[in-house]
């Protein structure tokens, strides 16, 4: 019989996953190395500690009670061999000793004398009495006796019997309990302190880690010029020199990378301006020209115009890739702004809606680079709204609250009557050279699709971000909303102005 | 005209086209040979390549302008900040980038040749302060101290001087200073305020003339 047992890789990935289920980081599995440790050490120590303790006092009071059971024994025998023998003066002088629970077997009458109490010959185990009244070897046994401890000590007297005495141990309990509460403490505040010193080491320990997770996040934020510290520590300054190692080398690659992208583009730029000079002057004679050279004329002009545009977007690509976008930052009144920015785009036309407290908001921005953000959605509108052939394009701006009625942000939206984006593909679109699959954002005329990837980049390096929806009139269409951060325009700076015309 | 650039093809293309649009273009395939060039045939106006070898654009710019008040366009292959400003600082009157059109570097200079508008409010004499402009002979004064401005720092001391005390937004200034009707950037107007109130300003860093009004633009206080 053989039973089937179900291994193979999904079963396999299945158990790694479980185990990736409970990840301990680091920092716990120094503090419960640590904290075990140190639990482990101080329950040792207090065990040992503990064991030797009562062994030595349990030693101790075994001999002297051995002792004191010999002595007695000598006693009860000597008035055993009397003449006449009797018992109850053996015990008499006994108690006149201070002996308290003595118990005597006198062989003669085969019976037990002197039990006190609960302290009688009942309790005796037989195997200790067969030891001490049929054997006649001195035993001792530890019992307990309604509930307190006692060392019995038995003592065979040749010829008349045995002598038994009880020794209570309780004072010995109390004594040991007060030990072992004293080792119990003391063993709760050794782990203590180990915890203690268990999270301290964790986050000094993990500490470097810290710096080096911060180092690499602003790294891959494009920070490339991000180090660790060099430190002393030999452990420390390997993972410091690796990383450093491996910044420097991804930075020299990715500056690199976009030197070439930007030599590229401008290198390009010289032949462009021989070419858009000479079809200038081609054009200034397009009259002169025969049906068929005319037409090949438009077509080399269209042509070198988008070549144009495209060289000036990879250069500005490049630009954002090697870090070196620097804005040239102006007060714009975003509503007046918006304006004109439309005024001069490829939609002049479009509808264009403010709310009143927008017209006074200002916003930090790159007036040239925040135009070509504006021009960039109205074109993207414009090409997609017209493949649809409905409706105009519309631009709004309007400030947006923050929950404690504090203003601190504004919205330029642009809505479209084209075909909108699927939902899928809204992060998509943003991406270089992406053009839009089933709902035919972007036709092939359209150019290299990094209209709206200059946007995205744009709008982030103003510390403000760009998404689409749909219309908010949930007709077909899409809405592109660029939020910048924007403060209000102090009103005594409003009136006190007179623009000059 | 006199365009200095490197690129032999470029040179014959822009000329071409520049041609087109009615200019007497004389050559130049270096700093050097503009310089001798310009001391000779006296251009109107100078097109300058910043990417030259041997002296470059902006050394070009800085030793006409040590000599001459001509209008000066830069031409950058980059439209980077740092170029743009420091050509500009280096005294070019405008900038373009390339690729650019004949037609639009046309309409840029004959703005900038163009002469300040007669206007019926024209004041042949004003005075701010310890600054005299007199506007017909094209001369400042401050503390009776003659100030060499060239003809667009000029221009836009008076545009501002015209309706000394309102806010001129850029756009407003490119406009009428620069020619611009279109939507220009904001770098042109600023260089050319900083490099007048170097000039005027007995404190540039704390203007007492031309001041900015924060996000508007700026004035001209009385």
């Amino acid at each position: 019989m053989t039973a089937t047992v179900p291994v193979g890789p999904p079963d396999q990935r299945s158990i790694h996953h479980r185990l990736r289920l409970r990840p301990l980081g680091l920092r716990r599995r120094l503090l419960l190395i640590l904290t075990l440790g140190s639990m482990g050490l101080s329950l040792f120590l207090a065990i040992t500690t503990y064991g030797l303790t009562r062994s030595n006092v349990v030693t101790q009071r075994d001999e002297s009670s051995v002792d004191a059971t010999r002595r007695n024994a000598q006693l009860v025998t000597s008035s055993l061999r009397g003449n006449p023998p009797n018992v109850q003066d053996a015990l008499d002088a006994l108690r006149g000793f201070g002996v308290q629970r003595p118990l005597i077997w006198y062989r003669p009458s085969q019976d037990w004398y002197g039990g006190s109490g609960r302290f009688q010959a009942s309790v005796l185990p037989e195997e200790l009495v067969r030891r001490v009244v049929t054997d006649a070897i001195p035993a001792r046994m530890i019992l307990d006796v309604a509930g307190e401890t006692n060392l019995v000590v038995g003592w065979p007297l040749p010829d008349v019997g045995a002598y038994f005495e009880f020794f209570s141990m309780g004072d010995i309990n109390s004594t040991l309990g007060s030990v072992r509460l004293a080792l119990a403490l003391a063993s709760v505040i050794t782990t203590g302190l180990g915890v203690m010193v268990g999270v301290f080491a964790a986050q000094r320990s993990v500490r470097p880690l810290g710096a080096a997770a911060q180092a690499a996040k602003s790294f891959a934020s494009g920070r490339l010029d991000t180090r660790l510290e060099v430190t002393d520590d030999p452990d420390l300054s390997v993972l410091a020199d690796s990383f450093n190692e491996m910044a420097a080398a991804l930075q020299q690659r990715v500056e690199r990378d976009a030197r070439f992208a930007s030599d590229v583009s401008h290198e390009l730029r010289s032949p462009l301006m021989t070419l858009s000079a000479s079809v200038e002057v081609m054009e200034a004679r397009r009259d002169e020209m025969p049906e068929r050279a005319r037409a090949a004329l438009d077509l080399l002009s269209s042509d070198v115009t988008r070549f144009k545009g495209l060289v000036e977007d990879l250069l500005e690509i490049s630009r954002f890739d090697a870090g070196a976008v620097r804005l040239h930052l102006e007060e714009l009144l975003v509503a007046e702004f918006v304006r004109q920015a439309v005024a001069i785009s490829s939609v002049p036309t479009a509808r264009m809606t403010t709310t009143q407290r927008s017209e006074t908001l200002l916003i930090e921005g790159d007036r040239r680079r925040l135009a070509r953000v504006i021009a960039n959605l109205l074109d993207n509108a414009r090409i997609h709204g017209a493949m649809a052939d409905s409706g105009e394009v519309t631009i709004s701006v309007q400030e947006i609250l923050e929950a404690d009625g504090q203003l601190s942000k504004v919205q330029i939206a642009v809505e479209d009557h084209g075909g909108g984006v699927p939902a899928d593909e809204r992060s998509l679109i943003f991406a270089r050279f992406a053009r839009g699959g089933s709902a035919g954002r972007r036709s092939g005329s359209d150019g290299a699709g990094l209209g709206l990837a200059l946007v995205d980049e744009h709008i982030r390096l103003h510390g403000g971000r760009v998404w689409v929806e749909d219309r908010l009139d949930r007709e077909a269409g899409a809405r592109f909303v660029i939020e910048l951060p924007a403060e209000e325009l102090a009103p005594e700076e409003i009136t006190d102005e007179e623009m000059a015309t | 005209m006199l365009t200095v650039e490197d690129d032999e093809r470029i040179r014959s293309a822009v000329k071409l086209a520049l041609e087109d649009e009615g200019w007497t273009v004389d050559e130049a395939e270096s700093g050097e040979a503009a310089i001798e060039l310009f001391n000779r045939n006296a251009p109107d106006v100078v097109l300058i390549d910043i990417m030259l070898p041997g002296i470059d654009g902006f050394e070009l710019c800085r030793t006409l302008r040590r000599t001459s008040a001509v209008p000066i366009v830069m031409v950058t292959a980059r439209n980077d900040t740092h170029d743009i400003v420091a050509g500009l600082e280096a005294g070019a009157d405008d900038y373009l980038t390339k690729p650019f059109a004949a037609k639009e570097l046309s309409a840029r200079i004959r703005a900038l040749l163009r002469r300040i508008r007669p206007s019926t409010t024209r004041r042949s004499h004003m005075v701010f302060g310890e600054l005299e402009l007199s506007p017909e002979e094209g001369k400042v004064t401050r503390s009776g101290e003659e100030i060499h401005l060239t003809k667009t720092e000029f221009r836009l001391l008076c545009e501002l001087a015209e309706n000394a005390g309102k806010v001129f937004s850029r756009e407003n200034l490119l406009d009428r200073v620069w020619g611009y009707d279109y939507f220009g950037d904001g770098r042109l107007v600023d260089v050319h305020i900083r490099r007048l109130r170097t000039k005027i300003e007995a404190d540039p860093a704390n203007p007492r003339y031309v001041v900015t009004v924060r996000g508007l633009g700026y004035r001209l206080e009385t």
